[in-house]
């Protein structure tokens, strides 16, 4: 019956999160307790080798790491895509593997053109 | 109405059925989570005893008997020491990163099957859910660099994040394989499978999958020779270069648990997880009356080792050979293995 579906197997998984974030926690806050706290102007400056810290520290950065974020997500839906067609493979046979070919060949002319545009070239 | 119309029996023991589910599932946690984190603790004292005796050192033998205590030692003076949040950091931010990084970590552990009858969470899409919780850790790592506010830390979470998120194409596309073969995402089926095949473990005809999964899965626990986030010599620390105390202690606690993951991943997936091939079996058939529970860890333990020995065999890797590494050979091998893998299955179906 549509609607009624509980996903019972996932209770474990709920549990296991919420004892995780409260073991992460409950140490931050006992240790509250035992730990010392002096701060002073020095102690809580960004790290830079022992100099004060020159500049805005979150300035720009390579635009490599954007290309490698879309293509993250290209080649993720990609991998997504074939695992559906993995677990059925057996029971389609011939037709699915024809079809996969043509599907990693649509996609190979994209990793192509990538590649061809040096967006794996960290220089 | 009275509250007997409202609370019918029934009710009351079904909740009392509930209750004590979750009373079991919450055991089933503790006795995971305190061996898993007395994993941890030893398998930081086992890596600086391993690699000392690589190099011709002793390793820590101060603290207890052969320095046995030694992790203990550590995580006592971490819980004890100052916790600095630096003043331009973003507080919130930067108090929940470690929280995120460790719990995304640990929670795969409840689909992990360490027996045939011991798992916390027997859920059908296994694999992807250790994905997904993969997917989870990368923020903590982001937005740890982020919230810190210090250009290490910064530096550090963008390289991390590039790294880990290119390599988890690889490994995803080195498990199809896998998957194939199995027919199933459920972690404890690809086991049984795997049993019940001829080659007895994975690892024999999908060993273009097992090695590309071995590199991948080295890469996304940050470990040397992909340690380039934590890079001493030009990070410092990458991006918990500014946490201090029991948050610094979460992310290696992250970082341990993850490795842990990683190796029980390789154990399920490529070497048979609790069972032993069959033929091991036919030339030592009192292997059988040994529990399953110690293969699984033996060949966790196993892969562990070979997380030591090539971190004290093998320099760090530039970061441009290192993304090239990722995208240039291992998701087109990866992809090769899937099309092979199709292939053989194929004929071996039409032919035979």
């Amino acid at each position: 019956m549509p609607g009624t579906y509980l996903p019972t197997e996932y209770l474990p998984v709920l549990i296991f999160i919420l004892v995780a974030e409260a073991f992460g926690f409950g140490a931050l806050l006992i240790g509250v307790v035992f730990r010392p706290k002096k701060p002073y102007p020095e102690k809580l400056m960004p790290y830079e080798s022992g100099i004060n810290p020159k500049g805005e520290p979150r300035t720009r950065f390579a635009i490599r790491f954007y290309i490698i974020a879309m293509l993250f997500v290209v080649f993720d839906v990609e991998a997504i895509f074939i695992y559906p067609w993995a677990i059925v493979f057996d029971k389609i046979g011939i037709f699915a593997f024809i079809e996969m070919v043509i599907f990693i060949l649509i996609l190979l002319i994209g990793y192509i053109y990538a590649w061809k545009k040096e967006a794996f070239v960290w220089d | 109405m009275n509250m007997a119309n409202v609370i019918s029996p029934s009710t009351v023991d079904a909740l009392i059925k509930f209750g004590i589910d979750v009373a079991i599932i919450l055991l089933k946690i503790v006795i995971v989570l305190a061996i898993g984190l007395l994993h941890v603790a030893y398998a930081t004292y086992f890596e600086r005893k391993v690699i000392g005796h690589m190099q011709v050192r002793l390793g820590p033998m101060r603290v207890g008997p052969h320095g046995l205590l030694q992790p203990f030692a550590d995580g006592i003076k971490l819980f004890f020491k100052e916790d600095i949040i630096p003043a331009q950091a973003d507080k919130v931010v930067f108090y929940i990163a470690p929280i995120i990084f460790m719990a995304a970590a640990m929670v795969n552990l409840s689909v992990i099957p360490f027996d045939a009858n011991f798992v916390i969470a027997d859920i059908n899409v296994g694999l992807l859910f250790i994905f997904a919780m993969a997917g989870i850790g990368v923020y903590g790592i982001f937005i740890s660099g982020w919230a810190s506010n210090s250009k290490y830390a910064f530096m550090g979470g963008l390289r991390s994040s590039a790294q880990v998120i290119s390599y988890e194409i690889a490994m995803g596309l080195s498990l199809v394989g896998v998957m194939m073969m199995a027919g199933s995402l459920n972690l404890s089926d690809i086991i049984r499978a795997q049993g019940e095949s001829i080659f007895g473990m994975y690892a024999i005809p999908q060993f273009i999958g097992f090695i590309v999964f071995v590199i991948a899965a080295v890469a996304e626990t940050n470990r040397t020779p992909f340690d380039l986030p934590e890079a001493e010599s030009e990070l410092v620390a990458g991006y918990f270069t500014e946490y201090s105390s029991f948050r610094f202690a979460l992310f290696f606690l992250g970082e341990y648990i993850a490795m842990i993951l990683m190796a029980s991943l390789c154990t399920i997936c490529f070497l048979g997880g609790w069972t032993l091939p069959w033929y091991v079996l036919k030339i030592f058939p009192f292997l059988s009356y040994v529990p399953g529970v110690v293969w699984f860890v033996l060949k966790v333990y196993a892969f562990f080792f070979f997380y030591y020995w090539i971190r004290a065999t093998v320099p760090r890797y530039r970061y441009d050979q290192f993304m090239a590494i990722g995208w240039k050979i291992l998701i087109p091998v990866a992809i090769g293995n899937i099309l092979l893998t199709g292939l053989v299955k194929i004929i071996l179906k039409e032919v035979l």
